[in-house]
């Protein structure tokens, strides 16, 4: 297990180092840079800006500093946002994409589990039809469209709820609610579709032959397997999910990470693209990451494999 | 199960509503409380480094210059009174005894000349973006450029004492009063120095305007309250302005609707293009659309083939049906633009543009094509190449295929359009890159010379290539006497050789500001150039 933590962890480090080699050279090869307005400014006043942030010194050399502040953990300030450092910015906007975010999956997780469970329990009835009719639409339907629509009419028209915002509890309802109903939708077939074959495997069988009452069967022995696909699917959507979604965002007016994806890089704000760019895939390694382990966990087939493994098999 | 869960949610959901009616009302009435969207964060609240609408728009509350506007005239600010020099070189500013810092500090002739040389710093960190604001000042520009020789105390502004600012500038500079209004001249309290990071949070922010920072929760919300030191505190009604940051034109629109701000669309925010047009049909009374001085053109690569050619030029420019384009494309109440400066800027004793003939040229189609003719038999072309319309993302493509059908239909040619990205657009603008690119421009200050000095030969903003001797004669005539006839004449016939003989630009329309305002809102001014002045707002009853 150890073994196998280490060399995931060697291969983040990895992976994120020459993420941020190709992002920092790409992102200078785009024409542009940040002090490009509709006016221009004097030469003198652009010299002045090149000169302090070093845009004069040869390529390698700002890759340099920047892998040396990076080592160090600093992020830089911000180009755009004065006296601003990268590191505040993503922690203060993070902190609303993280609330919102982690409300959205808790929801998209209870609800998804449970209208697939219930639709593979009444395969082929009424009941199974009308969610998954209620599935295909929440994939169907963008987000954008969605949380123009409840935000329409419901923060306008019946004014339930503030239209912008996530100062109360109860701004998050219309937020969660766009940015839930297509994991909700994606699990809620994920869930049924496997539950659906679980259920009818020979070990469910054998075990109601055996009597054992059919609700310890569905959540002892028929949900864990089936929620294998889930939680693969759970990992890299939780990343995406907390890290914050640009549309959903800005329909809300929420002060999340998602408008900074664009905002830095049509701003040019190099150290914020960097900043922004590096912090995503962190979060998205080790979403993955925890997903390797939970899989390990809850499927002992992972762990036999593993030659460290082994010990103690969960259940 | 799916049933009562339904039930549930119904449940929870009315429970939340009637706490949050409970909890929140927008409410007008007593509540002394303007709310206005600024669409995105301020990148600054510190004088020196502005140089956007969002920051000035928030700034406006926060400081005041030597000077001030009100109701479109520059009255004393933190100067009660000033001198001038007969050869209109020197300013000596008198400081109001009264005048003081939100912290209760007095506000000094010291705390300007501070401020002003901080600002020109080549090496303030970081260099301010809009130093050459302060160019007009003696040696301003020379100690703003590394290495020039200069040093800080040759620039001219000088703190005789505590209440006298000595200015000297380079040239008589007539509105130089309306410049001292202007943002990148507010002073800085002197404690900045030990803070660089002083106007990133609300803690630290020192200020001498009418209002100070309450708030800043960083790309959500701004609070503004009065300030107890300000020398006309009683002319503030207002106990807050509450600033939000909301991108979608639509969410603001909700926003508008449901009360939750007063004030929606420019300087800040925006109306969706489709109920702007609605509202201006409608006549909707708490929509208004005053003219701003800012005009939308189209550059032209004057050094590039065939478009080096004036006729070529002309004969676009004559063949756009400028009407049609901002009653049916725009739809803003826009006027359509036949000469450069737009109105709203001052001439000698009244308006530029009243004083001075705005037809500098008209549209004709059946000449346009004659004029298209002629000019590619001069440059020994039979043919009009397919050239390319760029432009950045927004509106402006509904604009350039309006355009481009227009030429098609009246020319006979053929236009690609081309959306590109903003910063790769303003790189391909200035280095020449383009055919015909998507332009606008807006006054910094109150006079024509904001928007003529920039196509001097080789100037930073000719963005079009445009060398014309006796153009650069006039500029420099106009911007050497302090005589304002004198002045505004030159003005006008450097125009018209810009527009009418060489049509180095083509010129589309003048710009509105169009914002709905709820009635109870008063007192709100906005400018000659679309900037708002809510210091001296109030709610009523």
């Amino acid at each position: 297990m150890i073994r196998f933590l280490l060399r995931k962890t060697v291969n983040i480090v990895l992976s994120l180092f020459v993420l941020a080699t190709a992002t920092f050279f790409l992102m200078k090869a785009i024409p542009g840079d940040p002090f490009m307005q509709e006016k221009n400014v004097p030469d003198v006043v652009r010299q002045n800006l090149i000169k302090f942030y070093g845009f004069d010194k040869p390529m390698w050399e700002q890759y340099l500093v920047y892998l040396n502040n990076l080592i160090h953990l600093d992020l830089g300030m911000s180009m755009r946002q004065q006296y601003q450092s990268v590191s505040d910015i993503i922690a203060r906007s993070f902190t609303y994409s993280l609330q919102l975010g982690l409300v959205a999956i808790v929801v998209s997780i209870i609800v998804g589990i449970a209208v697939g469970l219930i639709a593979a329990l009444y395969h082929r009835k009424l009941i199974d039809k009308l969610a998954m009719l209620f599935a295909t639409l929440g994939i169907a339907v963008p987000n954008f469209v969605l949380g123009t629509i409840i935000q329409y009419y419901f923060a306008n028209k019946f004014r339930f709820f503030d239209v912008a915002g996530l100062n109360d509890p109860s701004d998050f309802v219309l937020p969660t609610i766009a940015l839930s109903v297509l994991p909700i939708a994606f699990i809620a077939r994920l869930t049924r579709s496997t539950m659906l074959e679980v259920l009818s495997a020979d070990y469910i069988r054998t075990a109601k032959a055996k009597g054992i009452g059919s609700l310890t069967i569905l959540i002892r022995h028929a949900l864990r397997n089936g929620l294998l696909p889930v939680v693969s699917y759970v990992g890299p959507m939780t990343a995406n999910i907390i890290t914050g979604s640009v549309v959903v965002e800005s329909i809300f007016g929420i002060a999340g990470l998602g408008k900074f994806f664009t905002m830095s890089v049509s701003n040019r704000d190099y150290t914020l693209i960097m900043g922004i760019t590096l912090f995503y895939a962190a979060i998205l390694m080790f979403a993955r990451f925890l997903t390797d382990i939970a899989y390990a966990l809850i499927d002992p087939r992972i762990k036999m494999m593993k030659k460290g493994g082994g010990g103690h098999a969960a259940g | 199960m799916k049933v009562k869960l339904t039930f549930l949610l119904a449940a929870v959901v009315a429970m939340v509503a009637v706490l949050s009616a409970c909890g929140s009302d927008g409410g007008s009435g007593g509540d002394q409380t303007f709310r206005m969207n600024l669409t995105a964060e301020p990148p600054t609240l510190d004088p020196a480094l502005i140089q956007d609408q969002v920051s000035s728009t928030v700034m406006t509350g926060l400081f005041e210059g030597l000077t001030r506007n009100e109701k479109g005239e520059t009255v004393a600010g933190m100067a009660e009174k000033w001198d001038i020099s007969d050869d209109g070189k020197k300013y000596t500013f008198h400081i109001r005894k009264d005048a003081k810092w939100s912290n209760g500090d007095p506000v000094t002739a010291h705390d300007f000349e501070y401020s002003w040389k901080r600002t020109l710093d080549p090496v303030m960190s970081p260099p301010a973006p809009y130093a050459y604001q302060l160019y007009y000042i003696k040696n301003a520009e020379k100690y703003n450029t590394p290495d020039s020789g200069v040093k800080v105390e040759e620039v001219g502004v000088k703190a005789l004492d505590d209440s006298r600012l000595e200015v000297e500038l380079e040239n008589p500079t007539p509105y130089f009063l309306n410049l001292t209004s202007f943002y990148t001249y507010f002073p800085v309290h002197k404690s900045v120095k030990e803070n660089p990071k002083w106007a990133a949070e609300a803690s630290s922010f020192v200020s001498n305007g009418p209002f100070k920072l309450e708030s800043w929760q960083h790309n959500d919300s701004i609070d503004l309250v009065p300030s107890e030191n300000y020398y006309l505190k009683d002319e503030i009604k207002l106990q807050k302005v509450h600033f939000v940051m909301i991108e979608d034109p639509n969410t603001e629109a909700n926003m508008y609707e449901t009360g939750e701000i007063d004030w929606s669309g420019l300087p800040t925010g925006n109306i969706p293009t489709e109920q702007l047009a609605k509202f201006l049909a409608d006549k909707n009374p708490e929509l208004s659309a005053p003219a701003t001085a800012s005009t939308y053109y189209y550059v032209v690569n004057n050094t590039k083939k065939p478009f080096n050619n004036v006729k070529v030029r002309k004969a676009l420019a004559m063949s756009i049906d400028r009407k049609a384009l901002v009653e049916k494309v725009v739809k803003g109440g826009q006027t359509p633009a036949y000469a450069y400066v737009p109105p709203g800027i001052r001439g000698t004793d009244k308006d530029f543009r009243e004083e001075v003939d705005g037809n500098l040229f008209k549209e004709d189609a059946v000449e346009a094509k004659k004029l298209l003719a002629e000019g590619l038999a001069e440059e020994g072309m039979t043919a009009m190449p397919v050239f390319e319309v760029s432009f950045n993302e927004g509106l402006h493509k509904q604009v350039a295929e309006a355009i481009a059908d227009m030429w098609n239909k009246n020319l006979g040619i053929t236009v690609k359009t081309q959306t590109v990205e903003w910063k790769v657009f303003l790189q391909n603008r200035t280095s020449l890159a383009y055919d015909i690119a998507r332009s606008g421009w807006g006054a910094d200050y109150n006079d024509g010379m904001t928007f003529l000095d920039m196509w001097l030969t080789g100037g930073g903003n000719n963005d079009v290539g445009f060398k014309n001797a006796e153009f650069d004669k006039l500029i420099k005539e106009a911007s050497t006497t302090s005589d304002q006839k004198t002045r505004v004449d030159a003005m006008a016939k450097a125009e018209k050789i810009l527009i009418q003989d060489n049509m180095a630009i083509i010129p589309l329309y003048y710009y509105t500001s169009p914002h709905l305002v709820k009635p109870h809102v008063k007192g709100i001014e906005m400018d000659y150039k679309g900037d708002i002045d809510y210091t001296r707002a109030y709610m009523e009853e």
